[in-house]
């Protein structure tokens, strides 16, 4: 198959959806969470995704594809800290009208848990709220206990 | 709006300079009648009989009425209450709030939850900006400037939270120096001395207390705590190397001068006590004025 079969099948691929967001270069291992934060698994609209796809960036990729959905910029940035190299296309009509890539947002709330376990935060119902100091490594600042949660040290709510 | 005090790094260099005004005039009259008629609620969820007296004592002299719990015991949150609902009910009774809690950022949320104001008086080992501005009040008083000062960090410099206040509020004035001297396990943390490169500020790191703290105006001495040591041998250590002796403050400056936050333990030799750059009860007395002083300030007194 010639390098430019492939990239019409790909092509193909990404733009089967008549109209919506293709969400494209998320590490495979973080799939779900995506889906979680933007909280697709509670919307009704069509939705395929793929995982463990190669890529040469991630090693492992997975993508989303969302009919019908077009996200605002603070609503996608969320999935800044886990997806950072994440890339959507907005289609209209099968055709890719606009390309986005997702940005940290300096403030981040809910979502992500405190890795401090004396923080208030994991003691009482507060909602977490961190400072975005870096995002490779991801580097938190919490707005409470104002410790550090670093890297891997990151979990989602 | 409200003005509270929960982390040091919340006020400016100009609000510092106004509160040690305002504690220079409490030395002089202390009982000044500026909280009459006015509630302080004094909610220690933690006990800190020293934090506690010193707060009750500022209060009093102003002339307040105070209401709260010294024990955790005996207050509602062992029945259950959360930090919110216990906040929201004391808000509403009392005109500012002084609170001790044994978890990090529970002084911050309590200001988002009150509507009266907040003062941290230590949340776990986040911040106590309380006793920050009492050091910086000494330090003043005996240096007569926060320009141009080596300061001597001695001890647990790793989980001290009072060195780091410290450190981050004299970070603001002109040309300090900052001199660390720590065993391996408690050095001062990164994130610190990287505060430091990027504000262009000299530090330097020792392991050995020797003879260069001939170069000090302030040493200020913390607890090397046992329980900071996953092994127990570096423990046995390093305990008795980070204890300060009268006999080594022969060549240190004449304006220098110790301070300790307390309680102590070991680490400075009662023999100290008796030298005249030996401040850290004086220390401990200007703690009452700076507290009356950062009351002041927050209820907008004077
Ligand atoms: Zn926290």
């Amino acid at each position: 198959m010639s390098n430019d079969t492939t990239k019409k099948k790909l092509k193909l691929k990404v733009s089967a959806i008549k109209e919506g967001t293709v969400i494209d270069h998320i590490p495979a291992q973080n799939l779900f969470k995506v889906i979680t934060i933007l909280g697709l698994d509670k919307i009704e609209n069509q939705i395929t995704f793929g995982t463990n796809l190669e890529s040469q960036k991630l090693g492992s990729k997975a993508i989303i594809k969302v009919s019908d959905k077009f996200f605002e910029n603070d609503e996608i940035n969320k999935i800044a800290l886990i997806a950072p190299d994440a890339k959507l296309n907005i289609i209209r009509d099968y055709e890719v009208v606009e390309k986005k890539i997702v940005k940290a947002p300096e403030i981040i709330k809910g979502i992500v848990k405190c890795f401090n376990p004396k923080c208030i935060t994991n003691n009482e119902k507060v909602t977490t709220c961190f400072k975005v100091l870096s995002t490779s490594p991801v580097t938190l600042r919490c707005r409470y206990c104002e410790k550090m949660t670093i890297g891997e040290q990151m979990r989602m709510l | 709006m409200k003005r509270d005090l929960i982390s040091i790094t919340d006020y400016s260099k100009e609000e510092y300079l106004k509160i040690m005004d305002l504690a220079a005039e409490f030395e002089k009259n202390p009982n000044q009648d500026l909280l009459k008629g006015k509630v302080v609620a004094s909610l220690f969820f933690e006990p800190s009989t020293r934090t506690r007296l010193s707060f009750e004592t500022a209060i009093n002299r102003l002339g307040g009425k105070i209401v709260g719990f010294a024990d955790p015991q005996n207050s509602s949150s062992t029945k259950g209450e959360t930090l919110h609902d216990t906040i929201k009910m004391v808000s509403n009774y009392a005109d500012l709030i002084v609170m001790r809690h044994p978890l990090e950022g529970a002084a911050r949320y309590a200001a988002e939850v009150s509507p009266v104001p907040i003062i941290n008086a230590g949340d776990g080992a986040n911040q106590h900006p309380t006793q920050t501005l009492l050091d910086m009040y000494s330090i003043l008083k005996t240096q007569g400037t926060f320009d141009n000062l080596n300061i001597f960090m001695v001890g647990d410099l790793k989980y001290g939270r009072t060195v780091h206040s410290l450190l981050m509020a004299m970070s603001q004035f002109d040309t300090p120096i900052f001199n660390f001297i720590a065993p391996a396990e408690l050095q001062m943390p990164e994130e610190y001395k990287m505060f430091l490169r990027e504000n262009d500020i000299r530090y330097f790191e020792h392991r050995e207390f020797t003879d260069i703290i001939s170069e000090a105006d302030i040493i200020y001495m913390t607890r090397v705590q046992k329980e900071r040591f996953s092994d127990p041998m570096e423990y046995e250590q390093v305990k008795n190397i980070y204890i300060l002796r009268n006999s080594m403050l022969e060549n240190t400056k004449p304006n220098m001068k110790i301070l300790h936050p307390l309680p102590r333990v070991n680490e400075i030799h009662t023999d100290v006590d008796k030298n005249e750059k030996a401040y850290y009860f004086t220390q401990a007395l200007n703690g009452m004025y700076t507290r009356e002083a950062i009351i002041t300030h927050i209820m907008n007194l004077k």
